[in-house]
């Protein structure tokens, strides 16, 4: 692996682009920028075409003797089924407004990585063959033959981009690079040219029902390692249940929440949550993944790993289904999962059975954001809270690219954290809610071989976080995203050590003042409370 | 390098008209063969282009959320940057297509000492509002060239126009302004580093064309004064079908309708698309209402997917040991 360097000489960045035309330079794909090939067991799993062990570093990508033809009728076809894909090939003006919006071209000063030249890397195969300029004048119509370096250009390039949407924003048109990466890494999966990264996690998804590979016994397991670990914090005994027809409701969350922490302190926090207001919920070993590593290779294979969720809703006869803290997972959710598998027409328009309330903007995919959920409950008192239990915390918020701009999911999260903090301070208004920075590490990215690329990209974000870590003394920041849990902590130790991560949820845990608890003298990462430990001695050393 | 193919391109169009008008004598087709193909070309080719466009399918809903999204009554939700409805779908795309919303957005972020610094930047807003407007602006002015009768409101917009009255024939403020905006794009293009890296000459090309109409127009106007009632004439004759393209009006009308040709036949082919695209743009012309109406895809595919079934066959065993209820025993 290649190895990464200090933050003070990845910091040294420059955002002039070089004089020599970005088409005259052959692309060096280089260690550490990349994630590893996708393995043969796993591309053939989800039955991908070219199902050979991938290996980038290898001249020889093994594919196809018919590859070009294969990519140019695979645009054909998608300039027909994605308005997007046409539209965005034809209309851009090159005005540069996204230029300086991508994370990863601030972190990296790779002029490839402003979000039109990573468009331009794939429309200017489309002028090449596609329309009347491109194949009159050629190059000086910026159009280019499609040979192996434009293909592992492209390759590299839209693996390099984690489809955050930020560029979107601030185009004038609303070209969205999301859009044209997800088309262009569509087209790479028809060649078998995916990452192992997000095609084992799909192929996990596919076969045992959540990226992590994780079996039936094993969830529960993990799940009751949890409910250990919370009878020791509070003194009660929680007993969720797996599986169970005719529960009200479903529950469904990223898997990484049962995995590794700081997710799995997110993880408890649901736990006591729902075992305080009794909740007639139960959790699936099927439908154990809200997240959607498919969403990363095609639109078929989203729909693929979608498809559980209701199916299992179905088959266990809740009314509504409740979702977990994830970004990606809430944009599937949000503006794909009724389309690709609706309508659920056999569930019932989402209603919480604490406060009456009805959740009209889930009305049509009956399906409900936990911190909508929580935020209501917040609204109507019927939670206990004692936020001083996290008075040792001062606490910003990272908005998730998909949840901000996917959706528009700004204010709940606020809500619930402040209900539930003293300490909060937003970071500077360029850097969040519509305008978020991505953590680097989203569609896929968050693996451990491209760590360079993951610092690079989350740079923008962390030297945010900086900022309020310096002005405010922050010290910790939440977010609402499995992929956040993962990826930040390394960034935060990365460029502002002294920087944890949690959950949302992991926050309303410590604050929920539970029916018949025992005086809390530990956080849910066992740490000792503030003005609590010196009181029990003892306990809080467990 | 594409700055200086679209240099001489437009370089040698004006040469061209020049030679051709000047030298061979050739009024007619400049002055209207040229004209009705580029005509001809822009509207086949626009709604060619559009048509295109809306066969391709819209499989899903994926508006770019700019603000709070519509939930609980008590969470105030941004009605135009995230729209719920086809209301504020239209209010959002009028803002866009009227007030360039999205540009009005824009950041500049630039590093120092290590550090990323974040701030405002408009300058592109306004001078491409500025350049757009300008261009309108001339446009409808023009009008009073295609019509015997000189309609009350563009009288209106000429004196506001000209509302700095300096001699005679007084001085269209757009006219300035679009020769200063199509001048700063161009400035922008070759003076920012991250500009000049991404513009090619289908970039340049443009703006060197717009310029050169404009400037051609201004001169005919302000400095090589044309037969102005000759030109009008040769107009109405190309727009009543009678065309009668005069050798007394001035060769710089000639060049001027030459490039205005150009512009015509170019527009399908090109960026100047936007123009209709902006429109057919998913991730702005669409409500983010996804949660709450069905959003039906055309093409939507039968997928191979792993059922329960072939779930629990796989692992009943294991559910069965540790408690988790199965279908069958």
């Amino acid at each position: 692996m290649a190895k990464l360097p200090k933050p003070s000489e990845l910091a040294k960045i420059s955002l002039t682009p070089p004089a020599k035309p970005w088409m005259d330079v052959v692309t060096d794909i280089r260690q550490g920028m990349y994630c590893h090939g996708a393995k043969a067991k796993n591309l053939a799993a989800l039955e991908l075409p070219n199902a050979r062990d991938f290996k980038v570093a290898e001249e020889d990508w093994q594919l196809p003797e018919d590859w070009k033809e294969t990519v140019l009728n695979g645009i054909k076809e998608r300039l027909e089924k994605f308005r997007t894909f046409h539209v965005f090939m034809d209309i851009c003006v090159r005005c540069g407004a996204c230029a300086d919006k991508c994370h990863f071209f601030l972190g990296s000063g790779d002029p490839k990585n402003m979000p039109v030249i990573r468009a331009e890397l794939l429309r200017s195969v489309y002028r090449k063959y596609f329309t009347t300029a491109g194949k009159v004048f050629g190059k000086t119509a910026g159009a280019r033959e499609l040979d192996i370096q434009t293909l592992k250009e492209i390759w590299y390039y839209y693996f390099q981009c984690t489809e955050c949407r930020r560029c979107s924003l601030f185009c004038p048109y609303g070209i969205d690079q999301a859009e044209i990466t997800i088309i262009g890494r569509e087209l790479l999966n028809l060649l078998g040219l995916n990452i192992d990264w997000i095609c084992g996690p799909a192929a996990n998804c596919y076969r045992k029902g959540n990226h992590l590979g994780l079996e039936p016994h094993t969830i529960k397991s993990s799940v009751e390692f949890f409910l250990s670990d919370l009878e020791d914090i509070t003194g009660i005994t929680i007993e969720p249940t797996f599986n169970r027809k005719g529960a009200e409701i479903l529950f469904v969350t990223p898997s990484g929440d049962l995995f590794a922490d700081p997710g799995t302190y997110t993880a408890m926090g649901y736990l006591m949550l729902f075992h305080e207001l009794g909740l007639d919920y139960t959790w699936s070993t099927y439908a154990s993944e809200g997240g959607n590593f498919g969403f990363f290779t095609s639109m078929d294979m989203a729909k693929r790993l979608n498809y559980k969720i209701y199916a299992e809703a179905k088959r266990l006869g809740v009314k509504w289904i409740l979702g977990g803290e994830c970004g990606h997972m809430w944009r599937v959710l949000h503006q794909y999962m009724d389309t690709f598998n609706g309508p659920a027409d056999f569930l019932e328009v989402p209603k919480s059975p604490i406060t009456g309330t009805v959740f009209d903007s889930a009305k049509g995919t009956k399906m409900v954001h936990i911190v909508e959920f929580t935020a209501d409950l917040m609204k109507n008192n019927k939670l206990n809270l004692d936020p001083t239990r996290n008075d040792h915390l001062k606490v910003t918020y990272h908005d998730s690219c998909n949840t901000s701009r996917g959706m528009g999911f700004l204010e709940e999260p606020r809500y619930v954290i402040k209900s539930v903090c003293n300490h909060f301070y937003d970071m500077p208004e360029d850097t969040i809610r519509e305008k978020t920075f991505c953590c680097g590490s989203g569609s896929g990215l968050n693996a451990s071989e491209n760590m360079e690329l993951r610092m690079r990209g989350g740079f923008p974000r962390a030297n945010a976080v900086r900022h309020v870590h310096e002005k405010h003394g922050v010290n910790l920041l939440t977010n609402i995203c499995a992929i956040d849990r993962a990826s930040l902590p390394p960034l935060m130790d990365y460029w502002v050590p002294g920087v944890k991560v949690a959950g949302t949820h992991e926050l309303v845990g410590n604050a929920l003042v539970m029916k018949g608890e025992k005086e809390r003298t530990v956080d849910l990462r066992n740490e000792p409370l503030p003005g609590k430990a010196g009181a029990e001695g003892g306990e809080a050393d467990v | 390098m594409g700055m200086y193919v679209a240099f001489l391109a437009v370089a040698g169009l004006i040469v061209l008209a020049f030679l051709g008008v000047q030298a061979a004598g050739l009024h007619f087709l400049f002055g209207a063969l040229i004209p009705y193909i580029a005509f001809f070309l822009f509207v086949i080719g626009f709604a060619y282009r559009v048509f295109l466009w809306g066969t391709s399918a819209v499989p899903f809903r994926i508006p770019t959320t700019a603000g709070q999204m519509q939930s609980f009554p008590w969470v105030k939700s941004n009605k135009f940057d995230n729209p719920s409805n086809g209301f504020g779908v239209v209010i959002r795309m009028a803002l866009e297509v009227l007030l360039f919303r999205s540009l009005f957005r824009n950041t500049k972020s630039e590093i120092h000492d290590g550090r990323l610094i974040h701030g405002s930047d408009k300058w592109l807003w306004l001078f491409g509002l500025m350049f757009h407007y300008s261009f309108l602006i001339i446009f409808i002015r023009h009008f009073r060239l295609f019509l015997e009768n000189v309609p009350g409101f563009i009288l209106i917009i000429e004196s506001l126009d000209g509302f700095f009255q300096a001699g005679v024939p007084f001085v269209y403020l757009t006219d300035l302004m679009l020769v200063a905006a199509a001048t700063f794009l161009f400035a922008r293009r070759v003076l920012l580093p991250q500009i000049r890296y991404i513009s090619m000459a289908a970039d340049y090309f443009p703006l060197f064309l717009i310029l050169g109409i404009a400037i051609s127009g201004i001169l005919m106007r302000y400095f090589i004064r044309v037969d102005i009632t000759g030109a009008k004439q040769v107009i109405i004759g190309l727009v009543s079908f009678q065309p009668a393209p005069s050798a007394e009006v001035g060769v710089i009308f000639y060049i001027h309708l030459f490039l205005v040709s150009t512009l015509l036949a170019y527009f399908p082919f090109s960026k100047l698309m936007h123009f209709g695209g902006v429109f057919l743009s998913p991730t702005r012309n669409l409500a983010n209402n996804s949660r709450m109406v069905r959003h039906v895809n055309p093409w939507n595919p039968d997928v191979h997917v792993h059922t329960y079934a072939e779930y629990e066959d796989e692992f009943r065993d294991k559910m069965k040991k540790v408690g988790i209820p199965v279908e069958k025993e």
